[in-house]
C-alpha cells in the first residue's frame, strides 16, 4: 500500500501543478514542490527501511485478469535508488523551476509536464509486470517529449523533441518486442521472477534476439552510440527541465534497466562486448563532442553521454564490483550534474548568456551560485572527499580486475581526464576566471529558490564523500537487486595508497593537460568530422516524408471524385478477389426476390439513376437520388424491417434538405471530365454495381456460418427486456459497436467543424 | 427565405416533431424506433425551424450548441456503461429498475440501455446539426 500511497501523492502534485501559477511568491514558492517533497519522504523514511530489511515490497491488483495482466507493483533495491533521485531532485528542481519560471506565462504547463514526468519515472522504479514497466518507459518517452518541446514556437525545439521522441519511442516499441519474448519463453510477466529463470532464457534460441531487443531500447533511452545523438540536442528544453531529466532521470531509466537485466540476460560474452564497446565509444564520443562546445548546457550535455557510456561499459564487465562502481558512480553523478546544470540555468538567467567565451567573473555578482558550482565541479573532477571521488576510484578498482583491464583502464582513464576538464569548463572558469566581458550593471545571484536546490544537492555530494557509510544500506540493497543476490557493501574514502589512487592523480594530472592545451585540442577535433548516425536519422526522416508527400500525391488529390475512385475500386477489387475464392458466380438465386411489385420498384429506382447520371441539372439529379433513396426505403419496408425503412426515410429526407441548402451555391454542372474519365468512372462503379447484385443473389444459397439472427430475436425479450430485437442488438447485445460509433461520429463532427471553420472564407474568420 | 406558410407551419409542427422524437426514442425498445430514428426526427424538427427563421434567429438560442449536445451524448452513452461496471458487471451491461406504473403512461421501465439510447439520440442531434450548420452557414463566395 505504500507504493500506492506514493504515487498517488505523485498525482495529486499534477493536481496542484495546474494551479502552479498562482504560488510564485514568498513562501508559496514551497507549495508546488511540496507533492514531490513528501513523496521523497515517504520513500526515504518509510520505504527505504522497509526495503532494506526485506529486499522488496510489493503491491498486486487485478487488472486484465483475461490477458494474465496485472497491476504488479514492487519496490527493490534499484528502484529504491532510482525513486529517490526522482522524488528528491525531482523536488529541488520544481522548487528551481518556481524561481526560473517566475512570470513566464506558461509556468503552469511546465510544472504539470514536471510532474507527469515524475509519476511515470516513479511508474517505472516500480513497476514489476513488463506490460506495466513499458507504459511508464513510453510515458517517460511522451512527457519528456513536451518537456523538450516546450518552447514550442522555435521550430529547433520542435524538431529535436521530435528526434528525441522517435528515437526513444522506437527504442520502446523494441524493448516491448524484446518483453513480450522474454514472457513467452519464461511463462512469466514478473520482472522480480526472471533473475531465477536467467538460465532458461540463456539458453533458449530466442535469446540473441531478445538481447538485442532489449538493448535497443536501453541505449536510445540513455543515449548510447550510436544512439547518442538526441540527447545534446535535446538541450533546448528549458533548463530546469534539462537537469531534472537529462541529468538524473531520464537517461538514467535505460541504465535502470540494463541494471535490472544484468542478472536476467547479463553475463554472456555478447552482453559484455556489445555493452563495454557501445559504452566505450558514448564515452569518448561523448567527451569530444562536449570539448567542442562553448554553451554549458550544451557541454553538460556532452559529459552526460559520457558517463552514460562509463555506466554501460561497467555494466558489460558486470560483476559485483562494477556493479558497485557503476551505482556509487550513477549517484553521485545525479548529484553534481543537477546541479551543473540549475547553476547553467541561473547563469543564463542572470547574464543572458551561457556561452562559456564570454562569461566570467560572475563570482562576485553570484557568490552563493558560485559556490555550489565549485562543490558540485569538484565532485566531478572526482576530488577527494567529493562523492565523485568515490566512483571514479570504485571504477578503477573494477576495472583493473576486468579482463581487458589496460583497455579498458585506458579508456576510463581518458574518459574521466576529459569529464575533469569539460567540469572546469563549464563550472569553474566561468565564477573564478578574470571578466573578460563587462559584466551586466546589476549582476545580482539568483533567488533563494534557485540557490537552495544546487546548494543542498552540492552539499550532499561533500557529505556523502566524506561520510560514505551514510548510503551503504542503500547502495547494499540496490547492488543485491542487481546482482540477484544477497550482497553487502561498505564504501570507504580511504583505501591506502593503491593503484586507483595513483591512477586518479594520473586522470588529474591528464585532465589538468587537457585543460591547458583546451585550445589546441579543441582545433584539433573540430577539424575531425565523423559523418555520424545524426546524417542517417535526417537521411530517413527525409526520405519518410519523401515518400509520405509521394503517397500523398498519389492517393490524397483532394477531389472527391478520386477519393470516391479508389475507395470504390478498391472495396471491389478486394471483395471480387473473395468472391472468386468462394466458388465465383455459381449458385445464384433468385429466391424470395422475384415478386411483381420488386419488380416494378427495381425498373423505378434504375431509372432514377440513369436520370441522376446524365442530367445536367443539380436540382433534377438530386430528386432522382431521392426516389432512389426512398425506393430503398420501400424495400425495407416491403421485407418488414420498419427500423431501416424509417431510418432510411428519415437520413434520405435530411440529405436532400442539406443538399437543397447548398445546390443553388454550386456552379452549373458542366461536362468537364474527358473521356476517358468517364469511361473510368462508369466501368468501375458499373463493376461495384454488378458485384453487390451477385452478393445478393450469392447469399440467398451461401450460408457460411449457423445464422445468429434467430438466436438473438429469442433472447431479445427474456434476455434484454425488449420486443424490438434491432434496437435491442443496437443498445445492449452490439453496446459497445454502437459506442464505437458514437465516438466515430463525434471525431467526424469535430473533423466537420474544423473543415468549416478552417475554411478562410466562414464567418468565424470574418468576425475575427 | 422568408416564407409565412412556412413560419406557421414550422411553429406548429416542430414541436409535434420533437415530442414524436421523444416517443419514439421510448418506444424504440420494444417497436419500431430508437435514439438514432429520434435523433433524426429531432434534428428534422430543428431543420424545419431553420428553413423558417434562418441560423441567425436560432443558432445556440432554440436548442444547445451542436458541440455541446454531442459530448453531452457521448458522455451520456458512457455513463449508462459506466453504471454497469459499477454493478460489478462488464462494461455496457443493461441494468433495469423495476416497471413502474404512470398515470396515462401505463407500465415504465427504465434501464440503461433506454440512458444509451438517449446518448445516441444527443450525438445523432449534435453531428447533423453540426453538419447541417456547416454547410447552410458556409459562406460559399
Amino acid at each position: 500500500m505504500l507504493i500506492v500511497l506514493i504515487m498517488a501523492v505523485l498525482a495529486s502534485g499534477t493536481a496542484l501543478a495546474t494551479t502552479g501559477k498562482r504560488w510564485q511568491h514568498g513562501w508559496q514558492c514551497f507549495l508546488v514542490p511540496a507533492p514531490a517533497a513528501v513523496s521523497f519522504l515517504l520513500v526515504t523514511f518509510a520505504a527505504m527501511p522497509e526495503v532494506i530489511r526485506q529486499g522488496s515490497i510489493a503491491y498486486t491488483a487485478k487488472w486484465i485478469p483475461q490477458l494474465d495482466v496485472e497491476l504488479a507493483l514492487r519496490l527493490n533495491g534499484l528502484g529504491l535508488l532510482l525513486l529517490i533521485l526522482v522524488t528528491g531532485i525531482g523536488a529541488l528542481i520544481l522548487l528551481y523551476a518556481v524561481g526560473y519560471m517566475k512570470g513566464h506565462p506558461q509556468a503552469t504547463r511546465l510544472f504539470l509536464l514536471l510532474y507527469l514526468f515524475m509519476f511515470s519515472m516513479a511508474g517505472l522504479a516500480i513497476a514489476d509486470h513488463m506490460l506495466l514497466f513499458f507504459i511508464f518507459w513510453e510515458l517517460t518517452s511522451i512527457s519528456s517529449y513536451f518537456l523538450i518541446g516546450f518552447q514550442h514556437k522555435e521550430q529547433s525545439a520542435r524538431q529535436n523533441a521530435l528526434q528525441a521522441l522517435i528515437v526513444t519511442g522506437l527504442g520502446g516499441m523494441a524493448l516491448m518486442a524484446g518483453f513480450i519474448l522474454i514472457a513467452q519463453v519464461t511463462g512469466t510477466w514478473n520482472l522480480s521472477e526472471l533473475p531465477a529463470l536467467s538460465g532458461q532464457i540463456q539458453t533458449d534460441a530466442l535469446y540473441v534476439p531478445i538481447l538485442i531487443l532489449v538493448l535497443l531500447g536501453a541505449f536510445t533511452k540513455s543515449a548510447q552510440f550510436p544512439f547518442h545523438f538526441w540527447l545534446p540536442n535535446a538541450m533546448s528544453a528549458p533548463t530546469p527541465v534539462s537537469a531534472y531529466l537529462h541529468s538524473a532521470t531520464m537517461v538514467k531509466a535505460g541504465i535502470f534497466l540494463l541494471f535490472l537485466m544484468l542478472p536476467v540476460l547479463g553475463g554472456t560474452g555478447l552482453w559484455t562486448w556489445l555493452l563495454t564497446i557501445a559504452g566505450a565509444i558514448t564515452l569518448l564520443t561523448g567527451g569530444a563532442f562536449g570539448l567542442v562546445q562553448h554553451d554549458l548546457k550544451k557541454i553538460l550535455a556532452g559529459t552526460t553521454v559520457a558517463v552514460l557510456g562509463l555506466l554501460t561499459l561497467l555494466l558489460g564487465i558486470g560483476t559485483e564490483r562494477d556493479v558497485l562502481a557503476a551505482l556509487v558512480f550513477l549517484f553521485g553523478h545525479a548529484l553534481y550534474k543537477a546541479t551543473l546544470f540549475m547553476v547553467a540555468g541561473s547563469v543564463d538567467h542572470e547574464t543572458g548568456t551561457r556561452d562559456t567565451r564570454i562569461l566570467g567573473g560572475l563570482y562576485r555578482g553570484m557568490p552563493w551560485t558560485a559556490v555550489a558550482a565549485t562543490l558540485a565541479a569538484f565532485s566531478k573532477m572526482g576530488l577527494p572527499p567529493f562523492f565523485g571521488f568515490l566512483g571514479k576510484e570504485y571504477t578503477y578498482k573494477a576495472s583493473l580486475e576486468s579482463e581487458y583491464q589496460w583497455l579498458l583502464t585506458t579508456i576510463l582513464i581518458v574518459g574521466n581526464a576529459i569529464i575533469l576538464a569539460l567540469a572546469f569548463k563549464a563550472a569553474i572558469l566561468p565564477f573564478w576566471r578574470k571578466a573578460i566581458h563587462p559584466l551586466p550593471e546589476k549582476l545580482h545571484d539568483v533567488p533563494w529558490s534557485m540557490r537552495l536546490g544546487p546548494i543542498l544537492m552540492a552539499g550532499l555530494g561533500i557529505a556523502i564523500g566524506t561520510f560514505p557509510f551514510l548510503i551503504d544500506p542503500l547502495i547494499s540493497s540496490a547492488k543485491s537487486a542487481a546482482m540477484g543476490y544477497s550482497v553487502q557493501t561498505e564504501i570507504k574514502l580511504w583505501h591506502g595508497l593503491n593503484l586507483p589512487l595513483i591512477l586518479s592523480a594520473l586522470t588529474l594530472s591528464a585532465g589538468l593537460c587537457i585543460i591547458v592545451s583546451r585550445e589546441w585540442v579543441e582545433n584539433m577535433l573540430r577539424n575531425v568530422t565523423i559523418p555520424g548516425p545524426a546524417k542517417v536519422y535526417d537521411i530517413l526522416m527525409d526520405g519518410m516524408v519523401r515518400f509520405a508527400i509521394w503517397q500523398t500525391r498519389l492517393l490524397q488529390s483532394g477531389q472527391l471524385r478520386n477519393y470516391l475512385l479508389i475507395i470504390v475500386g478498391v472495396t471491389t477489387a478486394l471483395i471480387s478477389f473473395k468472391l472468386w475464392r468462394f466458388g465465383g458466380i455459381s449458385d445464384l438465386s433468385l429466391r424470395g426476390i422475384n415478386s411483381p411489385e420488386l419488380v416494378v420498384i427495381t425498373v423505378l429506382m434504375a431509372i432514377a439513376t440513369l436520370l441522376a447520371v446524365t442530367t445536367q441539372s443539380r436540382l433534377t439529379a438530386l430528386i432522382a437520388l431521392g426516389l432512389v433513396g426512398f425506393g430503398v426505403a420501400w424495400i425495407f419496408a416491403y421485407f418488414s424491417a420498419p427500423d431501416l425503412a424509417i431510418t432510411q426515410i428519415l437520413v434520405e429526407t435530411l440529405t436532400v434538405v442539406l443538399f437543397a441548402w447548398v445546390v443553388y451555391k454550386l456552379p452549373q454542372l458542366r461536362t468537364l471530365s474527358s473521356r476517358r474519365t468517364i469511361i473510368t468512372d462508369a466501368v468501375v462503379s458499373g463493376a461495384a454495381g454488378i458485384l453487390i447484385t451477385i452478393l445478393v443473389l450469392k447469399s440467398q444459397t451461401l450460408q457460411l456460418g449457423s445464422s445468429i439472427s434467430k438466436t438473438l430475436s429469442e433472447w431479445s425479450l427474456p434476455e434484454a427486456y425488449g420486443a424490438n430485437v434491432v434496437n435491442v442488438i443496437l443498445v445492449d447485445f452490439r453496446a459497445i459497436d454502437t459506442w464505437g460509433e458514437v465516438c466515430v461520429v463525434t471525431i467526424a463532427a469535430i473533423g466537420v467543424w474544423a473543415l468549416a471553420s478552417g475554411n478562410g472564407n466562414s464567418k468565424d474568420r470574418k468576425s475575427k | 427565405m422568408n416564407s409565412t406558410i412556412l413560419n406557421i407551419t414550422a411553429r406548429y409542427l416542430s414541436p409535434v416533431i420533437f415530442l414524436l422524437s421523444l416517443i419514439v426514442l421510448y418506444r424504440g425498445h420494444n417497436y419500431p424506433g430508437g435514439g438514432f430514428i429520434g435523433g433524426l426526427l429531432a434534428v428534422s424538427a430543428c431543420l424545419l425551424v431553420v428553413l423558417a427563421r434562418g441560423w441567425e434567429v436560432t443558432e445556440s438560442k432554440w436548442w444547445p450548441d451542436s458541440i455541446t449536445l454531442l459530448v453531452t451524448g457521448l458522455a451520456v452513452t458512457a455513463v449508462s456503461g459506466i453504471l454497469g461496471v459499477l454493478a460489478g458487471e462488464a462494461f455496457l451491461t443493461g441494468l433495469w429498475l423495476p416497471a413502474l406504473d404512470v398515470p396515462l403512461l401505463g407500465k415504465v421501465k427504465l434501464g440503461t440501455p433506454l440512458l444509451f439510447d438517449l446518448g445516441v439520440y444527443l450525438a445523432v442531434m449534435g453531428f447533423s446539426l453540426k453538419c447541417a450548420s456547416a454547410l447552410g452557414q458556409e459562406d460559399w463566395s
